[in-house]
Order: C-alpha cells, then structure tokens, then sequence
C-alpha cells in the first residue's frame, strides 16, 4: 500500500507538468486579446502599449518558462511569507502571477479571496445531497415500485432535468421577490460574529445552496438506487438473510457496503467541482466563488488567471482521482494494491 | 463481524466529516490573507455596527479596479469616479462643469489661448486627499505623466494625445500645450476617464511598475465625497464618507458597489426587491422594465450621449455583376443606380414610423430622431424634425411626382427601367431585426422592395479584408448600425469628408462609410477644425448634420441612450450619458 502510494504520488508530477504545458499552450495560442474587452474607441497604437505592458510580445517559451517560476517557485514563497509572517530573500522583487484584467493584483490573492464563498456554498450543498441522496436511494432500491420509490425517482427526474439557472430563477422570484424570505444578492462583505449575522449567512446561503443540493442530490440518489439494485439480487445477500440476520443488518452492512464503492468514486471526483464552482449558481445569486472568477477572467481574456485557475482545477483532479482509488480499498477488501 | 459494521460506518462518518470540515472550515474567514486588511476590517465592522445609512450600488460586470487608467471598462470608471474627480465634468446635457477647477478656461477668460496652443487650469482652494494631504498642480501634471508613459499601458492615453507638455505655474495652476492648435482642449482631465491621482501615492507606480502596485491600484486616494475602504477585486468595493471633502459632506455613511450578476436580476433587485438602489445599464427587453417598474418601488431612467441607430444609403453601385468593383467610390463614376436620386431614399425616409420603432424596440433607451448628430442639445439642429411624423402617403405622391412610377404592375416601382429592390443587412440582433422587418413592410407600401440580410456581429464589425459580409465593405443597398460623436463632434463628422471613403486602395480603412463625397461638407469641416467653441461652431456642426442628412446619405432611426433604476426613496440621481452616471454620487441622499 505504501509502495503504491509514492509510485502514484510520484507519477503525478510529469502529469502536472504535461497540463500546465497543455493548459498554457492552448491559452497561449487561442484567438484572443486582453484588450479586445476595452473600449473601441482605443487605438491601436494605445493597445499596443498596453500589451507590452502586460508582457505579451515574448515569445512563447519565455513566457511559459517565467510562468512556471512563478507559478511554482514564486507563489508558493509568498504563501508561506504571508502565512507565517516572515520574509524569505528579496520578498519585494520577486515576480508574482499577476491578473491582467486588474493589473497589480497577484492571482493567487484573488484566488484565496474567492475560495472561502465557494467552499461554503457549494460545499453546503454538497454535504445536504450526500445527507438527502444516500438514505433515498436505499429506501427507494429495498422498497422498489412503492410510493416512495416513485415520487423519489419522479423528483430526481426533475432535479437533473431542469437546469440549475432556471431553478435558481424560480427560487428568486418565489422566494425573494414574492415571499421576500431570503435576499438575492449575496454579501460577500457579512461577517459572522454573532447569532444575527449568522442567520443572515444561512439566509443569503439558502437558496443557492437549495438549487444546488437539489441537483447533486438528484443525481446521487439515482446513483445510489441503481447501485444497490445490483447488488440486492446476489447471492451473499440471500446467504446473510438465510444466517438471520436483520434486514437492516443486512442492507446496510452488506448491501448498502458494496453498492457504496461506485457512489464513493462520484463524489470523489465530484469534490473537485466543490472548488470549480457552480458557475452559473454563482452567477446568478451573485456569490463572488472561483466559478465567478473563472467566468470574468474568461470574458475578460484574462489568461494569467485562466491559466491559473484552470490548472488549479487540473491537480485537484489529478488528486482526488487518487483518493478515490485509495478509499476504493478501504472500502473493498477485496482490493489489494502492490 | 461488530466490529466490521462499525467500520463500515465509520467509513461514511469520515467521508462526512470530510464533506462537512470542506464546508464549515472557511465560513469563519471570508476575506483572503492580505496584510492590508487589519484596519480596514475594523473600518468595516464599524460601518456594519452603525447599519446607518448605505446605498447599495448593483453593477452587473463587476468592476476590476477602480480607477479608468488600468482597465478601460465603465464599470472600473464608475467605481472610481465615487472617489476620484477630474477637473471638471460634463453634465447630463454635455455642458461642462468645473469639479476641481474653480472654473473653467475659455478664450473670453483667458484660460484657453487665442492661438488655440494652451489651456490653463486653476484649482480650487484649500483641497485636500482623502487621506489629508494637499492636493498640489503637480499631482495634476503626474497625472499626465503616469499615463502618457507608455510602458504604463494606459487605457486612458487617448485622452492626452496632442498634448505635448503640462506644467504646474504655481501650486494652483496647471498649464496645458498641445502640438497644434486644438480648438476643443477640454479632452484631458474633463469626464470621469482622466480623473486626478495621487502623485505621493503613485510615486513608485509609473510606467512597468504600475503592473506591481497593488495596495495602489485597488486603494487609490481620492478628492470625492467618498473614499475606498475596501475593494475586492470583480467583486464589490465598499466606500465611506470622506472627511476631507471639498464640497457638501455626502449623505450616505457607506455605499457598497456590488458587482456581478445579470441585467435583469439587477433590475429586479431594485425594482422589485428594493435591495439595492441603484442598478446601471439594465438591457432589459422594454416590456419586463415596464412590468416591473409597475411594481412602484423605483424608477427606471434613461442617459442618452451620442449614438445613432441608423439606415446608411449606399451611394455607390453594390451589385454583385461588377465584381471587385462592388461599392467602389471610383471617383464618383460607379454611383448607385437608383438611390442617388434624392426623391427615392427622401420617401423612404417618410415612410418610417420613427417613434413605433423607438418606443415598441427601444423602449427606455430610444428616442425617435431626424439627425446624425442628435447631442448635445446645442449642437441639435432643428430643420429635419419632419420625419418624426410617418407620411407614407406623401412618399408615394413625392415618388409619383418625380416619375418613379410601377409601369409593369407588380407593385413595385421603376426608375429608368430599373426595378427599386433593395439589399438590407444589418448584425444578427433580435431588436434589429425587427427594425428590418418593420421597415420593409413601410417601404413595400411605397412600392420598393427589400430583401433583409443579417450577419453575426463579429464578422459584420470584425474588419476581417477577406470577408464580403463587414460593414466597411458595404456589398448591400442599406445597411444599419449605430455610432455616434463624443461630446464635442469634430472627431466624428470627421469620418465622412471625401478622404475617408473605403475602397480596395486603402483596405476599407475609411469611416466614410456610406460613401458619399460632397464638397460643401469638406470645406465647412475644414471650417471647423479652426472654430474654437462657441456659437459659430455650433452653427457649423448643424450644417455639418444638415448636409449629411438633406442629402440622403444616412436615414436617422433611434436616439440610443442607456437605462438604469433607482429606488423612488433615493433622491438626486441625475443619470448621465456624456460622464459616469456616478458623477455626482455626492449629491445622492434619501
């Protein structure tokens, strides 16, 4: 296990050297301009000046070179600076990824700004259809074809049908403008320090929250069912229920076990997207996540922060795909990695 | 076998744990590690406490940093101009105001010189940083200086191009001397794009090194009725009451500029919610405005500048048998065949429902208009507001009096044997195409039939030489778009002098457009690149209008403004088209 472990550990740094390569190259190459967001009545000279300025006439490989030194070198500096408060060398030289469309502010700043909303909110609603998902699709496999099994499925159909900026729209319109329960913008600048602002919190989440949890736990519970639809017909099943053990015993220490280890690997390789963002969630209830972030920089042609971003995206990928494989044998003896 | 059921459970107890530690951790911490934010936190939290007034401003792009010269969007202006101030600024009606300035140069006053060469500035008394420092004529003269350099990559540089030095005379004055005459020198440091910045401040940031100031860039000082207190980037800014104020103290204790988003959601917020007070540039369809405006909680209102939606006649020979020769100028020798001649594009004109189209396309942001030059209101002639009234009848009888008449019977008229079919394109657009439609079916009562293209905007606006599809090329009879001048016309009436016709020659690089050559339209644009402002130059833009209209070269359609809302308990919005709509977010109270 441990051997297994450092090899895969180890295979992934080529891997991220590839994406980063890929992930800039593609960027690099695409059509597109950072100037073309500004106003047309700028001349070209002016744009020009402009693109010089923010390093665009190097060639490619010195661009990429610079990038990786400061994308792996420089920044990880200055996290460790500003966590511990010190200063390693000549702190105010060294060169950080910078953002183009607000140039001067280094991208991981912006990255670390944005993580905590979308952690909160997407999390949230990650954690609320994990708690909704599982338990349904369990009901719903050993009570198959009974009302609940049947309303259950009829509202995953909905939940993954209807796309998560018309649920958000509904929301909106029913929540906040008819009933006026939640407001629908987001205040990023609320602080949690009494019971109020806390309620305030847990109101301006509730709706994206709602729209989100409801789509991921549609999926998960479908997931769940059919999972464990599987396995109730096999054979080890019968022989625990021939042993007498307890239904619920048997569901859940048999069956719902090993129905759990496909679920698992969905929502390992969902985690990543906790980070990404519901991006149009976001969007519209104003909640200022990476997903936000993404889709700005990307309007703006805002490649140092797509880059960024997008490979950040890359390793969380990269390392929950291995957590899923590694949770796969703890869940499954029967899985044993050298 | 006890024990491996609670294993199992605490499998999935962990993923939750996992799951929940995700989630919760960071909801404590809401603002990213920068070292700056101690005191500025405190700040907030002291805004929060006080819950007093605040006026929550909705912008759906949301600003990158405040300030024009970094980052050239309207939202980044507009974030800066609740703090920063220029000169002067131009009013709803593009009248110029003095902001800093204690008045504004002219020739009279002897702030602008008879030769046209200089301009000299004076600033108020006693004016101070939001942080209480002096604002000195050499905070004015780096300003100048920040973003002429070029390796600043200033977005703003246009503003101070002609200009070849500022200086300060004293602590107070700013002397500005361009490389030509100029007769309209209020360009630099007039509007919410060249405000003033802090050469103490900014000391550090000129040129390469702009690309490093940080704290700067999001945290510039300001002379407004406001000052940053904190601004995350695309996100929102937080502003509070500055103290050192040169005018009235403002009457909010914070404004929070809130950004991202939609238009319409932005609209419903104010409208409907009532959560914010201000929503800006809601290109909403008119109808849902409207509806929610019924609502009664505010207002929605309209800034108009310069823009003209509007049918451009084509004066030369498109047709596609002529090959490379389509829609050259050739000087003069491949004119059109049947719209050079006045009466047909006149009727054209007069058939058209200019205010159907304004009020059921444009709604809130159109009004109907008979000129190319519609702003500012001094510059407006008054000669062609006819053709605000439909007359098909009378495009029908001014075609038959001139002997365009329909010989064969199909319904459509001749003139010398050539039927009137028209090609119409125009970029692919719900609200322009039903102009198109709208127009076509006008101009089949009179007898011309038109055949409606419509091209993606990025091909049609994109310039590409090899594509027949852009509007430079112009291979249709019509076609329709919108432009319009700046506050002071000179730079857009420029466009159309003969010179500036497109052709194969010079890459269609002209902005001549519609190809049209008059020789009384270069001479008085020649007149008036001499005429410093004032009534003669007022009299010459409105000849300049009238000669392009009267003869048919453009067909004005809709006067397009932009449209905002604001709660009907937030008084003293005076939206505004020629400046930012924040201009005088000072005056704003409840």
């Amino acid at each position: 296990m441990g051997q297994y472990l450092v090899r895969r550990i180890l295979t992934i740094i080529p891997t991220l050297i590839a994406i980063s390569f890929v992930i800039f190259a593609v960027l690099d190459l695409a059509p597109g301009d950072p100037t073309s967001a500004l106003p047309e009545t700028i001349r070209p000279e002016i744009r020009q000046q402009i693109r010089k300025a923010m390093g665009l006439d190097e060639p490619f490989p010195v661009k990429y070179g610079l990038w990786l030194r400061q994308f792996f070198v420089n920044e990880p500096l200055s996290l460790i600076e500003n966590a511990l408060d010190i200063q390693i060398g000549d702190s105010e030289k060294r060169l950080r990824v910078t953002s183009w469309g607000s140039r001067g502010v280094p991208v991981m700043d912006m990255i670390l700004e944005r993580l905590p909303q979308t952690m909160w909110v997407v999390g949230l609603a990650y954690l609320v259809a994990i708690v909704i998902a599982v338990p349904v699709g369990v009901i719903s496999a050993i009570r198959q074809y009974s009302i609940f099994d049947q309303v259950g499925t009829f509202f995953s159909l909905i939940g993954y049908s209807i796309p998560t900026f018309f649920t958000g729209l509904l929301m909106i319109l029913l929540f906040s403008v008819k009933l006026k329960w939640f407001p629908m913008i987001y205040d990023t600048n609320l602080q949690i320090v009494d019971w109020d602002s806390f309620v305030q919190q847990l109101k301006q989440s509730a709706m994206p929250v709602a729209v989100l949890g409801f789509f991921q736990a549609a999926t998960l519970a479908r997931f769940t069912r059919s999972s464990m639809l599987d396995n109730i017909p096999m054979d080890y099943v019968r022989t625990a229920t021939a042993k007498g053990f307890r239904e619920r015993y048997v569901v859940i220490r048999h069956i719902l076990r090993n129905s759990l280890i496909p679920v698992v690997t969905l929502i390992a390789l969902g985690i990543p997207a906790i980070f990404s963002g519901a991006i149009i969630t976001e969007q519209i209830f104003r909640v200022n996540g990476l997903g936000a972030l993404l889709i700005g920089a990307i309007q703006l042609n805002d490649i140092p922060l797509v880059q960024t971003v997008t490979f950040i995206f890359a390793f969380l990928i990269v390392v929950f795909n291995l957590i899923a494989d590694v949770v796969y044998g703890v869940l499954d003896p029967r899985i044993r990695y050298s | 076998m006890i024990g491996r059921y609670s294993s199992t459970l605490r499998v999935i107890a962990l993923l939750l744990a996992m799951a929940f530690v995700l989630a919760a951790c960071p909801a404590a911490a809401p603002t990213g590690g920068s070292e700056m934010a101690a005191d500025e936190e405190m700040a907030e939290e002291e805004a929060m406490e006080e819950e007093g007034k605040v006026l929550t401003i909705l912008y759906w792009q949301a600003a990158s940093l405040p300030g024009p010269y970094l980052s050239g969007g309207t939202k980044d202006q507009d974030a800066g101009a609740i703090t920063l101030e220029p000169l002067a600024n131009y009013d709803p009606n593009g009248t110029i105001v003095p902001r800093l300035a204690v008045e504004i140069p002219t020739i009279e006053n002897g702030g602008v010189s008879e030769d046209l060469m200089t301009i000299t500035w004076t600033l108020k008394e006693g004016l101070l940083w939001s942080d209480g420092s002096d604002v000195t004529a050499d905070d004015v003269v780096f300003t100048w200086q920040y973003c002429s350099d070029e390796s600043t990559g200033c977005t703003a540089s246009e503003a101070f191009l002609g200009i070849e030095s500022v200086e300060a005379l004293d602590d107070r004055t700013i002397m500005i001397t361009f490389d030509s005459p100029t007769p309209y020198p209020y360009n630099a440091f007039v509007g919410a794009n060249t405000p003033i910045i802090s050469s103490v401040q900014f000391a550090d940031c000129v040129g390469a090194a702009a690309q490093t100031c940080n704290e700067e860039n999001t945290a510039p000082l300001g002379t407004g009725p406001y000052r940053i207190i904190d601004f995350k980037v695309n996100d929102v800014a937080v502003y509070e009451r500055n103290p050192h104020y040169h005018g009235e103290p403002a009457f909010f204790d914070t404004v929070v500029f809130k950004g991202g988003g939609d238009a319409a959601s932005a609209a419903r917020a104010v409208l409907e919610t009532g959560e914010a007070d201000y929503a800006w540039n809601l290109q909403v369809e008119p109808d849902i405005l409207r509806d929610m405006e019924a609502a009664g909680l505010g207002k929605v209102v309209s800034a108009f500048a310069g823009y003209v939606e509007r049918v451009l006649v084509n004066q030369t020979n498109p047709h596609s048998d002529l090959g490379d020769d389509r829609s050259e100028y050739k000087d003069g020798n491949n004119a059109h065949p049947f719209l050079t001649f006045p009466p047909i594009p006149q009727a054209m004109s007069m058939a058209i429902d200019r205010t159907l189209i304004s009020e059921q396309l444009y709604g809130f942001a159109g009004q109907p208009t008979c000129n190319v030059i519609p702003a500012p209101l001094h510059y407006v002639s008054e000669s062609n507001d006819t053709c605000l009234t439909q007359d098909i009848d009378g495009a029908n009888a001014l075609l038959d009096e001139n002997g365009v008449l329909d010989s064969d019977g199909d319904g459509i008229r001749e003139y010398n044997g050539i039927p009137l079919k028209v090609s119409y394109q125009t970029s692919t657009n719900s609200v322009r195409q039903k102009t198109q439609a709208l127009l076509r079916q006008w101009w089949l009562q009179i007898g011309i039939e038109t055949e409606l293209i419509n091209h993606d905007a990025s091909v049609f606006f994109g310039g590409d030489p090899n594509s027949p599809d852009t509007y430079q090329k112009f291979y249709t009879d019509l076609q329709m778009y919108t432009t319009g001048p700046t506050i002071d016309p000179q730079q857009h009436l420029s466009n159309w002098i003969c010179e500036q016709i497109p052709m194969r020659e010079n890459s269609w690089g002209g902005g001549n457009i519609f190809r049209g050559c008059n020789a009384e339209f270069d001479a008085l644009f020649e007149q008036l690149t001499q005429t410093p402002v004032g009534p003669e130059r007022e009299a010459l833009v409105k000849q300049l209008n009238d000669i392009n209209v009267q003869n048919n070269y453009q067909i004005p359609l809709v006067y397009r403004g932009e449209v905002s809302a604001h709660l009907n308990t937030l008084q003293g919005v005076w939206i505004n088209g020629w400046d930012s709509q924040m201009w005088n977010v000072g005056d704003w109270h409840r």
